[in-house]
């Protein structure tokens, strides 16, 4: 067996790595602890997927641990789904989670409805790129979060740091619940976002959002690249406003950290739910939901949202800029909501 | 083949022994038995969802099942039936009982009522609960059988479909993947010439299926679905060459689905001289004088075997109807292996957001 990957071994010579490298990490040392750990995907052997998240994976592992797969989706995503059944732990990858729409009817109908039908769990990860600001256009930008948020059965997290995302996928891998991660493509390589990891084998537990930054005046309840824009728009707050902006990331979207939103909710009085998903249907109407269920109390305003318009992702630079929530839209709504 | 058994010894006819035949007989009579009390359960409001029937095709699941190799301990053939396979459920051990309370939605049965008829699994008997978009099942049993390849064990997937399925995307897509995969896996066609009401021909330019499975590299053939020897044999060879490492093949077995698609289908939409030619052809009358003329079997055996599954189907029927159904709570459990669905507060408490 060829020796490991150079992209994969930053954090044992203390290197900082990127939120990719953070999980090629975390997917080579869980195939490396648990040999029931195998990827099926496009382009993931010998090309090392469309991202690179997989570069040498198949010298070091094998053709049989790591699977190039036909484009058809619905297809190997079943065939993840039979191979869980007999006990191993498979990962897909999609190559942009925009393409994973054709494998719908197996991961709602059948994947996520295994257990409580007496089919057993199915311990698989799906896996991939999301996300727009890199002018991919309609087919290589979105976010789908919600088209698998209203499935009970599947949990769903989508991490903003390096350090969550090698943690959230070593724990998705031992989970015995089927996972989607999405990864924000404009986050893999983003320079700001190198850390050097922790040599330890952490996971980050999923279903437990964290607060990344403290503030009494609003809550921001967030996820994904809109986690580093609302930290932007705090400071912006504080400085110009001296308003105090707490942000909390949710990092896992299914099962949704209630207590973490309410505890943070009752404390500022205030809610703005930032997503880069569009408007209609988006994570903020459920949020804003449970809010009112369980602290409604608690507000001292009404309950707002800045996303993405509900359009399809478009290409040029304008256009996406436009349909994408800016920072300023953040603050825009956050000075409302302080002066309310 | 199962083995030759040492009480009867000599093979007779496609490699098997007369008490071996006697046990098809068995079975084929069972799931017509079995599928009359369905019948008769869903006349009586006693089963809510559809009761499909298999009649004519009887000698499909049959013949298909009895050429695997079945065990109980995990380590044998594995199936995924459809609705209309009732014979090969119960030859890898799946039980009419079980079946009954299926129908019946009883919190005894597999599913504990969350899931009707065949959709149930027994992993160590070899048994993979369908879901009803039965193209997504080619994929799995891909999956399935990958498994079986990659850990090297001599284990062989049965998948039965239905002919309409084979125009849907993720049949195609999960048999290219087996295909490309060399998974050790056979492909049962149930062609039974009609999707629903509309005949497979409106449906489909291909004469036969077959044709399909030469578009993927699958090795295939074509069986005569109302003779349970010609489909044991043909399947006997599917399996054979998928073991031996040359990948996924395809069984079509040619029949025709003599009742409605469902129960309450009145089958209006079908010519009525041609369900007459058909039931000529009916798979269980066909095989019983085959073993009388060819001096297999006496009139007075298989009234008997007929006798017994009648009273053995008619007890489970009877057991399973005096079962409970299950409590309405336990459609909370089991969403998530570490926790169950999220119970409405309005279930447990008066609602006040105020105090919440």
């Amino acid at each position: 067996m060829p020796g490991k990957p150079d992209n994969v071994t930053k954090t044992e010579r203390r290197e900082p790595v990127t939120l990719l490298e953070a999980i090629s990490e975390g997917l080579f040392e869980e195939m490396e602890r648990d040999e029931r750990v195998f990827l099926m995907g496009e382009d993931i052997g010998v090309y090392g997927g469309a991202f690179k998240v997989t570069r040498g994976f198949l010298d070091h592992f094998g053709e049989e641990r790591v699977i190039d797969t036909p484009i058809s989706e619905s297809g190997f995503t079943g065939a993840a789904a039979g191979a869980a059944h007999m006990g191993l732990r498979p990962v897909v990858e999609m190559q942009f989670m925009d393409f994973i729409s054709p494998a719908y009817d197996v991961i709602t109908n059948y994947i996520a409805t295994s257990l409580y039908r007496g089919s057993g769990p199915l311990p698989l990860v799906i896996r991939g790129p999301v996300g727009g600001g890199i002018r991919g256009g309609p087919f290589h930008s979105q976010n789908v979060e919600m088209a698998f948020f209203h499935t009970p059965g599947l949990k769903i997290v989508y991490p903003s740091t390096a350090y969550d995302a090698k943690g959230l996928v070593k724990a998705a891998i031992r989970d015995d619940n089927p996972v989607i991660i999405e990864e924000h493509k404009g986050l893999y390589r983003a320079p700001f976002l190198r850390e050097v990891l922790p040599e330890d084998d952490y996971i980050v537990p999923m279903g437990e959002a964290k607060v990344v930054r403290e503030g009494t005046g609003l809550t921001v309840v967030t996820y994904g690249m809109m986690v580093h824009r609302s930290v932007d728009a705090a400071a912006v707050l504080e400085e110009e406003d001296g308003f105090e902006v707490e942000v909390l990331d949710l990092r896992t979207l299914s099962p949704l950290d209630d207590a973490a939103i309410v505890a943070s909710v009752k404390k500022t009085g205030r809610l703005l739910v930032v997503h880069e998903d569009t408007r209609t249907g988006g994570i903020a109407g459920e949020i804003a939901m449970r809010v009112s269920e369980k602290a409604f109390e608690w507000l001292d305003a009404p309950m707002l949202r800045v996303t993405a318009i509900d359009a399809p992702v478009p290409y040029a630079g304008a256009l996406e800029d436009y349909f994408l929530p800016q920072i300023d839209d953040i603050v825009t709504a956050a000075r409302y909501l302080a002066a309310y | 083949m199962p083995a030759t058994d040492s009480a009867d010894g000599t093979a007779l006819v496609a490699g098997l022994t007369k008490t071996q035949l006697h046990e098809l007989y068995f079975v084929l009579v069972r799931v017509r038995a079995t599928e009359e009390r369905l019948e008769l359960l869903h006349t009586q409001g006693q089963i809510s969802g559809g009761v499909y029937r298999s009649l004519g095709q009887e000698a499909g699941s049959v013949g298909a099942g009895y050429a695997l190799n079945r065990r109980a301990d995990g380590t044998g053939d594995i199936i995924a039936p459809t609705v209309r396979a009732f014979g090969a459920l119960f030859l890898m051990g799946g039980e009419p009982l079980d079946l009954f309370r299926q129908y019946l939605a009883r919190g005894t049965g597999p599913t504990g009522g969350k899931d009707a008829d065949v959709h149930w699994v027994d992993y160590q008997r070899g048994l993979v609960g369908p879901i009803s978009p039965l193209g997504t099942m080619v994929g799995v049993m891909a999956g399935i059988t990958l498994s079986f390849r990659l850990k090297g064990e001599p284990r062989v997937g049965l998948v039965f479909c239905g002919d309409e399925v084979t125009s849907t995307g993720a049949w195609h897509e999960g048999l290219n993947f087996a295909a490309a995969q060399r998974c050790p896996m056979v492909l049962m066609v149930e062609a039974n010439q009609w999707a629903s009401s509309t005949q497979t021909r409106k449906n489909t330019r291909l004469e036969s299926f077959t044709q399909k499975a030469a578009g993927y590299g699958l090795h295939a053939e074509s069986v005569d679905g109302t003779d349970v020897l010609e489909v044991c044999e043909g399947t006997k060879r599917a399996v054979d060459r998928a073991r031996g490492g040359e990948g996924a093949g395809m069984v079509e077995m040619r029949y025709y689905r003599r009742k409605g698609h469902v129960q309450h289908d009145n089958q209006e939409y079908v010519d009525p001289a041609e369900l007459k030619a058909w039931e000529e052809r009916d798979p269980i009358k066909r095989f019983g004088e085959r073993l009388l003329s060819e001096g297999w079997a006496t009139q007075d055996a298989l009234e008997a075997l007929s006798a017994r599954a009648e009273d053995e189907v008619r007890m489970a029927a009877d057991q399973a109807a005096d079962e409970p159904t299950p409590e309405g709570v336990h459609a909370l459990d089991a969403v998530y292996t570490d926790r169950g669905a999220k119970t409405p507060w309005t279930r447990l408490e008066t609602p006040d957001p105020i105090q919440a």
